[in-house]
Parts: structure tokens; sequence; C-alpha cells
């Protein structure tokens, strides 16, 4: 089990508000990530779920236990911190067995349980390394080894994969995702990026501020963003918002429309621009434009390798039935 | 581009590091020269104590037959080991709430602990003489370490401060989300983490409480009396014995300095750890 509630949880540090009354519900299983700027509030909820910070008010509960004021080892939650946090001087076996040696389990069942763990993350051949000697990646995995051996109600992951390059960061990424169809138990997984956010995420807490924008799996976030914040986090490349004489022509205050729902002609459209910079990945072109009187930059997303030179004239058409309208406040507009 | 220095510039470098040395071992030197002169050579001028013939053990025979030398030791060791055991209790678990649970009155608690070194001894000599002296503690080892923990005691928190401070605080809440409660936080965690620092600040205290004086002068008399104490009976009102004194100053910093010596190298650790990252 790892059903997990927040109710009304708040948190102040002094006289500022990290975190306003907030509610969440997460339920068991499912593989739940916070999102959002730096200093929005994501790891500080995440700390105040594990106990490693205390709540101002409101109650947190875990399997409808109410676990407010139980220390972090009492909650069976199990941590992977962004800096691996592991212990520097202890080998691979006695930092994945740590936690079972905390809870006093006999040496025979903890050899078998650092053993399996240890198979699964392909950290075998290791076990009796110091962190100091291991490769970023895999001192991330013994630190989801240690996790893993608590058997715990739920996961909290802190960044983890901040500190790799892009590479490592994809596989563990997936291995990530893999671990979780497996263990099948609750994960909460704090990022900024909304790439990792949006591929990982059964549902996604987006966070500004320390309060919730959006609660929703990644393609309704993509699909039917609540509010401009959210419509702009989310999606890579950022969606287009567009204000003024366009905006009101659909009755908003602003209007916006993805990179991928704008077609590109060089002949004819209802924009006008000029080819700014062009990014080809190969599998796809994002194309910068200027001098559209509606944005200082667009950005058009087209699918293949597109040729288009630097300041050439280009006409734009978004996908009407794509747009997205948003009032003054920035709320959409049903 | 890296900093080139000539060769000229490296030689002139080398010669005046290698001078300072020496001028700073000098003392150390004189006095083992001394200490194997006759009295009578002893005072002569400079140069001629040094071409004088006639080296002798003689000083060390005296001090050892008029002193119990062994008696001065045992003091020592005990002084300085049991003052550093007790300032360790005592420091770690201080320098460990000050570095991780820190309050708004933290930084205020280390200056003011700090301001206590800046006091000179004997501003607090005649109040601590006379509680020593209505505790019965007057010439007891126990007192003297009592009294050299608690003068060593600020150092050695400041010093394991900076050394907690420098464990990433990740690793200690990660031990308890592990399930470590504070004691074992402490024994499996942090304490292993900062034994290069714990290392250098004990090594550090041994060596300041071995060469401690002023109190142990000021309150021992013959039997908790230390190797400081067992130097200063040789600067007697009859006058100066320089050869003797110099054999009781050898016999007393002898045994600090060989280890001083071995544990250089984790004294200078210890002493820039976290330094450089």
């Amino acid at each position: 089990m790892g059903r997990i509630q927040l109710k009304d949880v708040q948190k102040t540090f002094g006289n500022v508000e990290v975190i306003p009354p907030l509610n969440l519900e997460i339920e068991d299983g499912e593989f739940v990530v916070f999102v959002g700027p730096s200093g929005c509030g994501k790891s500080t909820l995440l700390r105040l779920i594990a106990g490693l910070e205390d709540t101002t008010s409101g109650n947190i509960e875990i399997d409808d236990i109410d676990a407010t004021d139980l220390p972090p080892a009492k909650r069976s939650l199990a941590m992977v911190f962004q800096s691996y946090a592991l212990y520097p001087h202890m080998s691979v076996r006695k930092n994945i067995a740590f936690p079972m040696k905390m809870a006093k389990i006999d040496l025979e069942t903890q050899n078998t349980k650092v053993e399996a763990a240890a198979k699964s993350l392909n950290l075998t051949d290791y076990l009796d390394r110091k962190p100091g000697q291991l490769s970023g990646g895999q001192r991330q995995r013994v630190a989801i080894g240690r996790a893993i051996v608590r058997e715990p109600a739920a996961f909290l992951f802190d960044e983890p994969l901040s500190n790799l390059d892009a590479a490592l960061r994809v596989g563990m990424r997936l291995e990530i995702m893999d671990l979780h169809k497996k263990l099948e138990t609750t994960m909460i997984y704090v990022t900024h990026d909304q790439v990792e956010a949006m591929t990982m995420a059964d549902k996604i807490v987006v966070l500004q501020d320390g309060r919730i924008e959006q609660v929703g799996s990644p393609l309704e976030l993509y699909h039917t963003p609540k509010n401009k914040f959210v419509a702009g986090f989310i999606g890579s490349p950022k969606m287009n918002l567009i204000e003024g004489i366009e905006a009101k022509k659909l009755n908003a205050s602003t209007i916006g429309i993805r990179p991928e729902h704008i077609k590109m002609s060089k002949t004819e459209g209802l924009w006008k621009g000029t080819v700014g910079v062009a990014e080809h990945l190969g599998s796809d072109t994002f194309i910068h434009i200027h001098n559209t009187g509606l944005l200082e930059m667009m950005t058009v997303r087209i699918s293949g390798d597109v040729q288009v030179k630097h300041g050439e004239a280009i006409y734009l058409t978004p996908e009407k039935n794509k747009i997205h309208c948003f009032d003054a406040v920035g709320d959409r507009i049903l | 581009m890296a900093r080139s220095i000539s060769k000229k510039s490296k030689i002139i470098n080398t010669l005046v590091a290698g001078f300072i040395g020496f001028l700073m071992f000098f003392p150390i030197l004189w006095i083992v020269v001394l200490s194997f002169k006759t009295e009578e050579n002893a005072i002569r001028a400079p140069l001629e104590i040094l071409f004088s013939s006639g080296w002798t053990m003689e000083s060390f025979q005296t001090v050892q037959a008029r002193s119990d030398y062994l008696k001065h030791f045992s003091n020592s060791v005990i002084i300085s080991l049991g003052s550093t055991v007790l300032a360790l209790i005592v420091a770690v678990p201080a320098a460990w709430s000050m570095a991780f649970v820190p309050s708004r009155h933290t930084k205020n608690v280390l200056m003011w602990m700090l301001s206590t070194k800046m006091l000179p001894p004997v501003g607090v000599l005649v109040p601590i003489y006379l509680l020593f002296r209505d505790f019965d503690l007057l010439d007891t080892r126990f007192g003297l370490t009592i009294v050299l923990m608690l003068i060593n005691l600020p150092i050695i928190i400041w010093m394991l401060y900076t050394y907690f401070k420098e464990i990433p605080g990740e690793i200690l809440e990660a031990a308890r989300m592990d399930g470590a409660s504070l004691r074992e936080e402490i024994i499996y965690v942090l304490t292993p983490m900062a034994i290069p620092g714990i290392a250098s600040t004990v090594l550090l205290n041994i060596i300041l409480a071995w060469n401690e004086a002023f109190w142990t002068i000021n309150l021992t008399a013959a039997k908790a009396a230390p190797l400081t104490a067992f130097i200063t009976s040789y600067s007697s009102p009859e006058g100066l014995f320089y050869a003797k004194l110099s054999a009781a100053s050898i016999m007393a910093i002898a045994p600090i300095l060989i280890m001083g010596w071995f544990s250089q190298k984790q004294l200078v650790r210890g002493l820039t750890f976290g330094a450089v990252k």
C-alpha cells in the first residue's frame, strides 16, 4: 500500500509562506511527478511528505494513518536524493544494507536482500567498492538499491537525475520507469524538467510559488492546460502565447498555440514573419520566426528536416481547433 | 597559463625558506646542544658552547636521579588524554547541533565561546584557584584534567563545527530516512566521515594539553605535576641550571615531538580539511 493524502498542508519559514494550504491525493501505485520552476516549493513538498521538514499546519496521511508528526523512518517511505547521499566510508554492500541494519534485521536476510537488489540493478560486481569508485549512474543505482531493500510504501525521488549527463539520464529514466512497473509501488518524483515529467508520470502536479496549478495526466496537461502558466510550462518547445488583436478576435486576453500546431508556408498564410534561427534535430526542425507583429519570437516545429534561409519571409497559419484561449487572469476559457 | 618561476628565484626562495626554517628550529637545537654540556660549559659564550669539548649525559642522569620522570610523564599522559576524551564527549554533540540544527543564536554562541580564549588566563586564576581549594582539587590529576578540558573546549568545538559543516546535510537526512536514531546517525555516519577532522582535533588538543604550563604550574605541587611543572622545577631560586633545564625540557618535549612527527600527515590533512573540495 502507498496511498498518500495531503490535507491543507502548509509550510512557512518565518514570515515567508513557502507552501500555502494545499490538498493532494496520491493513489496507491501511482507514479506522480511534482514539476515546476526552481523555487516553486516542489522539493519542500517532498521533504514535508518525507518528514524531513515539519508542516506548519495541516495533515499528511499515509495509508490512512496520520503521519504528520511521525519521524521520517516511521513513515515507511524511502528517499533517493539528488546528490545520491551515499555513505562514502561504506562499501556498496554496506550502503544498501544500512536501512536493514538500522531495522535490526538479521544478517542472513540482509545479505539475501542486498544480493537481490544488486542483481536487479546490475551492481553485483561493485558490491565491495566504495561509492567514490563508482560512476554517477552506478551511484544513483546504489541509492535506489538502498531504497528498494526497505520495501517502502512509497519511493520519493528528489531530482535524482539532475547530476547525470544527458545520455545517462535517459537510461536511468527508463530504469526507474521499469522499476515502477516491476514493483508497482507509489513513486513521487520531483523534477524541474518537464520532459522527464511528461515521459515518466501517471499524474503530474504542476507547482508555482507553492501552489498547485494543475493535477492531471501528462496528455491532459498538454491538451487542456488549466491556465497560461501550465500551458507555457508543459511542452517543449514552449507554447507561443499571443496577446493583443489576434487574441481579441477570439474573445480572449491571450491565445496559445503550440509550435507543432502551426503550419508554415513560403507563399501564403495568416501571419507573415522572417526566419531567424533554425534548429535541425533530424527528426524535427524548430524554426524561430521574428517580425510577426504578434510576438518577439514565435517558434514553429516542423516534422523532418526543412531547409529555410535566415531572413527569408515566411507565412504561418495556426490550426484553429488547436488554439488555447485564456482570460485576463490567465485561466483557460472553455 | 602556469606561473613560471625562474631557476634563480627558485634557489633564492629555497635558501630564504631554509633560513627561516632554521631560525624557527634553532631554539630546540640549542636546547639539545645545552642538554649535552656540563653546567660549567653551558653558561659560556654561544660559540664557545658550540665548540667546547666535553659532551656529556651528566645532566640527563642528574635530572633522572633528582626527579621521578616517569611520574610526571604519566601525569602528562593522563591529563592530556583525559582532557581530550572528556572534551570530545562534550564537543561532538555540541558541534553536531550547531552544524546541523543551527538556531538564530548559533553564531553568537560560537563567538562567545571563542571570546573566552581572548581573556588572559591569569584573569580567572584567583576564582579558579579558590574553587579548586574549596573542592579539594588542588594538585589532583582530576582537577587539572577538568581545567584543561574546559580551556581547550572552545577550540575543539570550533574545529569540529568546521569539519561537520563540510559534511553534506543530505547524507544525514538519508540516514534519518534509513531509520537511524540520532545516536546511530552520529556513530555510524557522522563520526566515520569526520574521522580526519576528529583525529586532527584530538592530536592538536593532546599537544595543547601536554604543553599547557600556566594552569599546570599554578594548580599543582608534587602529586599531579605533569612534565611542564617538571621543567620549571629546574628554574630554582638558587639560580638557573641551563644544562639540567635543557635536559629536562628535552625529556618533556620529546614524547610530544615524536608523536607530532609521526602524525604530521594527519595533522596537516585535518587542519586543511575542507579547504579544497
